[in-house]
C-alpha cells in the first residue's frame, strides 16, 4: 500500500510509466503474503489433492469399492495388489478411503456454506439494526450456545434418525450460532466506523450502506471463521457416522469405516486405522489453511 | 459482588428456559408419530386416541411442554422404552460413570494444556513455542474416538498391557479406585478424553499469555527492576480470566466428547447411554441426557463466570 513512489515528480508519474506491480490491492497482498507462506501452501496442495481425488474418484480409485470378496476379507496393508489392505467384506480399502472422501467433504463444506449464509445474515441485519432486534437474535442464539456442539449435532441428528441429509441439518444447526456471533461482532464494529456515517450523510439508505459498505468489510473475517469450522465440520461429521447416525451401510465414508473395522482391531490393527487417519489428515490440513488465511488476510477474532 | 451473582444467576435461568425447549421439541422433530414406538402396528384409531390421550398427545403442544416441565422439575423423566426403567435413574447412573472419567480427565488435561500454554506463551518464538503450537494444532484436529482406537490398537491388542474396553472384568459390578485390577480400565479413556482440550487450552493460554505480555504495565514492572520470575508470575495471574473461560467450554467439549469416547471404549457413563439410546431409537433417555448434560454445562458456565468475576473485578462492571 506505501508502495507508489511518492517522492517521484508528478509530470513522469503518466500512465505508460506508472509500472501497475507498484500498487497493490488488498487482495494482491494477501496472495502475496500467502505465496511466501510454505506451510500453508503445503498443506493446501494436499487439501487439494484429497478434494480432487474425491471428485475424480471413479478414475483414482483402483478397485471398485463397493465390489466384496470372500477370499479377500480383512487382508493386510500391500496384500497382493491391495496396497492398503481390505475390509471386514474384502473390498478394497484405498478405493473405499478414495469414495469416502466425497462423502466427508460434502458434510464438511455444505454445512459450513449454509450456516455462513443464514448465521451471517442474522449477524449482518443484528449487528447493523442493534437495539432490541439485536438483543433478540443474540439471545435465541445463546440458548445454542448452552449446548456442547457434539451434544447438539447428536441430539438432532439422533432424534431425527440419521441419514446424510440430517446430519447435515443438525451440523448446519450447530454452526448457525457461532457465525452469527462472529459476523455480528463485525457487523458492530464496522457500523460505528466513521465512514458509514459519510455514506448515510450522503443520502444513502440501510439497503445501500449494507450491500457497499458493510458487506465488503464483513466478509473477511466471516470467510476465515467458516474455513476453520470446516475441519470441525468434517470431525463432527465423521463422528455422527461414528455413531450410525450419518450414511448409511454400504456407502463409503470414513466415520462408518471406522466404526465398523473396529470390530476386525485384533485382526488387522492397522488397517482399522486407516479411515481415521484420513479424518486426521484432512481435518489438520484445513486447519492449517485456515490458520495460514487468517494470517494473510490479517483477521482478528 | 452480590449484585453481579445474582443478575448471572437471573440470566441462566432463561437461557435453561430455552434449552429445555430445545430438549422438549427433539421428541417432535424425530420423523413418525412419536408413540410410534409403543404402539402396536395393527392398533386401532380408536386405541390410538386413548393412547394419545393417556400419553396427553391431544392437548395443544405448549399445553404439553408445560405438562412435561412440570414432570421434569421434580425429577419425573418419563420411562426409558428399551429398558423399561425411568429414565432419571439411567441417567443419573450413567452420570456417575461420567464423573468419575471427569474427575481424572479435567484436572489432567487443564494443567498440562496450561503448563504448556503458558510456557510457550513467556518464551515465544522458541523450539518449545512452536512445539507447543503444534501439539496445538494436533489436538484439535485428531479425532479423539480415533485416537481411542489407536491406543487400543497399542496398548491393549499390540501390548497388552491394558484392558480394551469396559469398566472392569466381565461379570464384576464393583469399581474399586483404589485397586489396579479396577482402576487400569480408567486410564485409556481418560487419557484419550483430555487429550483434546490439551490442544485447545494450551493455543489459549499461550495467546492470552503473548498478549498481557505486551502490554504497558509488563514493561512498568520490569523498569522498577523485578526479576523476570516475578514478572511472569504478573502476567500468569493476568492471563488466566482468559484462560477461565475457555476452561469452562472446554468442560462442556468434554462432555459432549464423551459420546465418542465412551462409545469406543464402552464405559458406561451418560455418552455411551447416548449412543445407545440412538441405536434403540430411544427418544425419552435421548431426550433426558441431553437436558441434564446441557443443564450441568450452563451450570458450568456460571460458575467459571463468577469464578472470572471473583479473579478479575472489572468483569462486574461490564
Amino acid at each position: 500500500m506505501s508502495d507508489i513512489a511518492l517522492d517521484k515528480p508528478l509530470e513522469t508519474f503518466d500512465e505508460q510509466a506508472a509500472p501497475a506491480t507498484l500498487v497493490r490491492g488488498y487482495w494482491q497482498s494477501v496472495f502475496n503474503r500467502l505465496r511466501h507462506d510454505t506451510v500453508t501452501l503445503f498443506f493446501a496442495a494436499i487439501v487439494l489433492l484429497i478434494v480432487l481425488a474425491a471428485i475424480f474418484a471413479p478414475l483414482v480409485a483402483p478397485f471398485d469399492p463397493y465390489k466384496d470378496s470372500v477370499i479377500a476379507r480383512l487382508k493386510p496393508i500391500g496384500w497382493r495388489d491391495h496396497f492398503l489392505g481390505t475390509d471386514e467384506l474384502g473390498r478394497d480399502m484405498l478405493s473405499r478411503l478414495i469414495y469416502g472422501g466425497r462423502v466427508s467433504l460434502l458434510m464438511g463444506v455444505v454445512p459450513v456454506l449454509i450456516a455462513s449464509i443464514v448465521g451471517g445474515l442474522l449477524g449482518v441485519v443484528g449487528g447493523f439494526a442493534g437495539g432490541r432486534v439485536n438483543t433478540a437474535i443474540m439471545r435465541a442464539m445463546d440458548v445454542f450456545y448452552a449446548f456442547p456442539s457434539v451434544l447438539l449435532a447428536v441430539a438432532v441428528a439422533g432424534a431425527m434418525g440419521g441419514g446424510i441429509g440430517n446430519g447435515m441439518l443438525a451440523l448446519t444447526l450447530v454452526f448457525i450460532p457461532p457465525m452469527c456471533r462472529v459476523t455480528e461482532t463485525a457487523t458492530t464494529q464496522v457500523r460505528a466506523l466513521d465512514y458509514i456515517e459519510a455514506a448515510r450523510a450522503t443520502g444513502a439508505g440501510t439497503i445501500t450502506i449494507i450491500r457497499y459498505h458493510v458487506l465488503g468489510n464483513v466478509l473477511g473475517p466471516v470467510f476465515v471463521y467458516a474455513s476453520s469450522l470446516v475441519s470441525v465440520s468434517i470431525l463432527l461429521a465423521s463422528g455422527l457416522s461414528f455413531l450410525g447416525l450419518g450414511v448409511r451401510p454400504p456407502t463409503a465414508d470414513w466415520g462408518l469405516m471406522l466404526s465398523t473395522l473396529r470390530q476386525s482391531i485384533y485382526v488387522v490393527p492397522f488397517v482399522c486405522a486407516l479411515p481415521g487417519a484420513a479424518i486426521f489428515v484432512t481435518s489438520i490440513s484445513f486447519n492449517l489453511v485456515s490458520d495460514g488465511l487468517r494470517a494473510a488476510m490479517d483477521v482478528r477474532m | 459482588m452480590i449484585f453481579y451473582i445474582l443478575r448471572r444467576i437471573l440470566y441462566a435461568i432463561p437461557i435453561a428456559f430455552g434449552v429445555s425447549v430445545v430438549c422438549f421439541s427433539l421428541v417432535y422433530i424425530a420423523p413418525g408419530d412419536p408413540l410410534q414406538t409403543v404402539m402396536p402396528p395393527d392398533a386401532t384409531a380408536e386405541t390410538i386416541e386413548i393412547v394419545k390421550h393417556a400419553y396427553g398427545f391431544d392437548k395443544p403442544i405448549p399445553m404439553q411442554y408445560l405438562i412435561w416441565l412440570g414432570h421434569v422439575l421434580t425429577g419425573n423423566f418419563g420411562m426409558s422404552i428399551s429398558t423399561r426403567r425411568p429414565v432419571i435413574l439411567e441417567v443419573t447412573d450413567a452420570l456417575a460413570n461420567t464423573s468419575l472419567l471427569a474427575v481424572f480427565a479435567v484436572p489432567l488435561s487443564f494443567s498440562i494444556g496450561y503448563a504448556m500454554g503458558a510456557i510457550a506463551g513467556c518464551f515465544p518464538g522458541r523450539w518449545l513455542d512452536r512445539l507447543v503450537t503444534g501439539t496445538a494444532v494436533v489436538g484439535v484436529s485428531l479425532p479423539n474416538y480415533w485416537l481411542g482406537i489407536v491406543l487400543v490398537v497399542l496398548f491393549a491388542v499390540q501390548y497388552a498391557l491394558l484392558p480394551a474396553t469396559g469398566m472392569g472384568p466381565s461379570g464384576s459390578t464393583n469399581f474399586h479406585i483404589l485397586e489396579w485390577s479396577s482402576a487400569k480400565y480408567l486410564v485409556l479413556p481418560v487419557f484419550t478424553l483430555a487429550m483434546i482440550p490439551i490442544g485447545i487450552l494450551a493455543r489459549t493460554t499461550r495467546a492470552a499469555v503473548a498478549e498481557v505480555r505486551n502490554q504497558d504495565f509488563v514493561q512498568t514492572l520490569r523498569a522498577k527492576g523485578l526479576s523476570e520470575w516475578a514478572v511472569i508470575r504478573h502476567v500468569l495471574k493476568n492471563s488466566l480470566p482468559q484462560v477461565m473461560a475457555v476452561m469452562g467450554l472446554q468442560f462442556g467439549y468434554l462432555l459432549g466428547g464423551s459420546i465418542l469416547v465412551e462409545t469406543v471404549f464402552t464405559w458406561p457413563g451418560s455418552g455411551f447411554l447416548l449412543s445407545k439410546a440412538i441405536i434403540n431409537r430411544d427418544v425419552p433417555v435421548l431426550q433426558g441426557t441431553i437436558l441434564a448434560l446441557s443443564l450441568i454445562f450452563v451450570a458450568t458456565n456460571l460458575v467459571v463466570d463468577l469464578l472470572q468475576s471473583l479473579v478479575d473485578p472489572r468483569i462486574r462492571r461490564a
